[in-house]
């Protein structure tokens, strides 16, 4: 417990304007220099996924997302919980599922349904506005991105202070 | 339904590929009248980019291309500028690219086995149905994608878009312990690599039979990947020099993606090819393993290009075994690669067909024209053919039924419609 692993993994395309809040707030966080065991981007291909938080006592995934209807700049933490999930997976049984995309939610419910989850795993997901190409974030992402790193941190030194017990 | 006269089948965005299309299908009073193969992702513009680069940019540009197969990219780049540049990289440096090329058709193929294809065979909508279904089984898969993941990573240097190749070689040369790691690796690999034939060998298979060309590279000694000479089942051999003489591209104004033909005929490139034009130089062991599950020499049926697949990984894995167990450090991670002012072509065995590579440069090593062929590109001709042929006794299937199968049918080319794409809706349009 005390020696889990903790992994901090961006998902995003910083040429895809607010997709590449992940990169943002991961760049951020390299150069505070926070102390976990990973803190690396990912393309979110669910395999990847599963080995990159392989063991991890807390994998953190911070990704960007559209919101229906949407606020920009918003952010979402969300804890899962495999035994919900194998129950009642989030996930939209006729959105596409080629390789290029699918979303987080069918990495999740597939690695929920393989048993390969890490022991906790928070999603940090950033609300954006623009998705087309191009680089640099929309205004409202920006002013997120310093948001969802405090959100970050806040669940690495929360972790940390329940493994190290009262 | 049968009773109309008019139909037209559309899937606006095809489900389980590489990329994004969609398939478009008219039917005329019972006949199928149109197929189209829609890629609709956006030009790439890759040939363009490269001229004014240096010559030795195209590997590490043109692995970009593609987040599947980016060691089929590199290896046709260095190929032909090192072509070009008048320097052969061989022995133990040409080993070990091929044994990250191994790597990389193991994870491709097994990606698509597991992920893309199988859950067509076990009527299930996706992987994740599968996982549910028979966990073991994916797990099994995952392990053994791993295994190629593994090995990219250690001569490429990271799994996606690998920084280690460069012309004459490689950055930085890997470690016996390292080497010793993947052959520990390789060993479960094996295993999972034959249990992964048995399985795809038992699913059924609808009826369809190619009749078109095939094209894929051919070498006396083995079965061509990352060497050999362009041929044709009916074009025969020629040199790669003389590829853009038989290998013409076109537009079609349905898709982002060139067409293709081979001495006017549409070609498949590709598992089918490479099977039906090498399988006889592959090692007695693995014949013996394919004739086992019921593959023969030769596979003329697309839909069981799952079992050739699988075929290939054991290969891949048997070879990169080979490989390792023979390994000799050479002295120096890299040939001297100076440039010279020619013309180079190089061609390879990208996990989905050929791939072909020409750059022309000038006395300062600047690239002043680069040519780009890609196997799904050469493929989509192929495709629509045998959609046409697959569909036409089928169409007393209900629209959403024969929808279903014709997406099935498109995966078994794999399509990589990122590479093509210069991927599924379908629309059927009965009328």
């Amino acid at each position: 417990m005390g020696n889990e692993r903790i992994v901090v993994i961006g998902v995003g395309n910083e040429y895809r304007h607010d997709d590449g809040a992940a990169v943002s707030v991961l760049a951020q966080l390299a150069a505070e220099d926070l102390a976990v065991d990973r803190l690396t981007l990912c393309d979110g291909e669910p395999t990847r996924l599963m080995e990159l938080w392989e063991d991890a006592g807390l994998a953190i995934v911070v990704d960007a997302v559209h919101g229906h209807p949407g606020e920009p700049g918003r952010i979402h933490s969300v804890t899962v919980d495999a035994d919900h999930l194998l129950a009642d997976p989030l996930v939209d049984e006729e959105s596409p599922a080629g390789t290029h995309g699918l979303g987080l939610g069918h990495g999740v419910a597939l690695a929920a349904a393989l048993g390969r989850l890490p022991r906790e795993l928070l999603i940090v997901a950033v609300e954006g506005a623009d998705f087309s190409i191009g680089e640099g974030l929309s205004p409202a992402v920006t002013d997120a991105v310093p948001r969802a790193v405090s959100e970050v941190r806040r669940a690495v030194e929360a972790h940390r202070a329940e493994a190290s017990g009262p | 339904m049968t009773h109309r006269t008019q139909r037209l089948l559309t899937v606006g965005a095809l489900a389980r590929v590489e990329g994004e299309g969609a398939l478009h299908v008219s039917v005329r009073g019972g006949e199928v009248e149109d197929v189209r193969l829609r890629i609709y992702e956006p030009p790439r513009y890759f040939e363009a980019l490269l001229r004014g680069r240096r010559y030795t940019e195209p590997p590490d540009l043109t692995s970009r291309i593609c987040g599947i197969c980016p060691v089929a990219y590199q290896m046709s780049a260095c190929h032909a500028v090192e072509d070009a540049c008048g320097v052969v990289v061989d022995g133990q440096l040409a080993q070990l690219r091929r044994l990250l090329y191994c790597g990389e058709w193991i994870e491709s193929h097994t990606l698509h086995i597991y992920l893309l294809h199988a859950p067509d065979f076990l009527r299930l909508p996706d992987a994740l149905a599968l996982a549910r279904s028979d966990a073991a089984i994916l797990q099994r898969g995952l392990r053994l994608k791993k295994a190629g993941n593994e090995i990219v990573e250690v001569l490429g240097g990271r799994v996606i878009h690998p920084v280690n190749v460069r012309l004459g070689g490689f950055h930085r040369l890997p470690t016996r312990a390292e080497l010793d790691h993947l052959a520990m690796v390789l060993r479960q690999a094996r295993t999972d690599a034959e249990d992964t034939l048995g399985w795809v060998a038992g699913f059924e298979f609808p009826d369809l039979a190619i009749s078109h060309e095939l094209l894929a590279l051919t070498e006396p000694d083995g079965y061509a990947i990352d060497s050999g000479v362009p041929t044709g089942a009916l074009a025969g051999p020629f040199p790669v020099r003389d590829f853009e003489q038989h290998v013409r591209e076109h537009q079609v104004p349905h898709s982002t993606a060139l067409h293709a033909t081979l001495d006017g005929r549409p070609h498949l490139a590709g598992p089918l090819a490479r099977w039906n034009l090498g399988s006889e130089r592959l090692p007695a062991e693995i014949r013996a393993l394919a004739a086992q599950v019921g593959l023969g020499p030769r596979c003329d049926n697309p839909f069981r290009s799952i079992v050739v697949r699988a075929a290939e990984v054991l290969w891949a894995v048997t070879e990169a075994q080979r490989i390792i167990e023979r390994y000799q450090p050479p002295p120096t991670p890299a040939v001297p690669v100076p440039p010279r002012a020619a013309t180079g072509f190089g061609v390879t065995e990208a996990p989905r067909g050929l791939l072909y590579h020409r750059y022309d440069l000038d006395e300062a090593g600047i690239v002043r024209k680069a040519v780009i062929v890609p196997p799904t590109a050469q493929n989509q001709n192929a495709i629509e053919v045998d959609l046409r042929a697959f569909i036409q006794p089928r169409l007393h299937l209900d629209d959403a039924e024969l929808t279903r199968r014709c997406e099935q049918a498109i995966r078994n080319y794999d399509p990589c419609i990122s590479c093509a794409a210069h991927f599924l809706t379908l629309t059927m349009d009965r009328r």
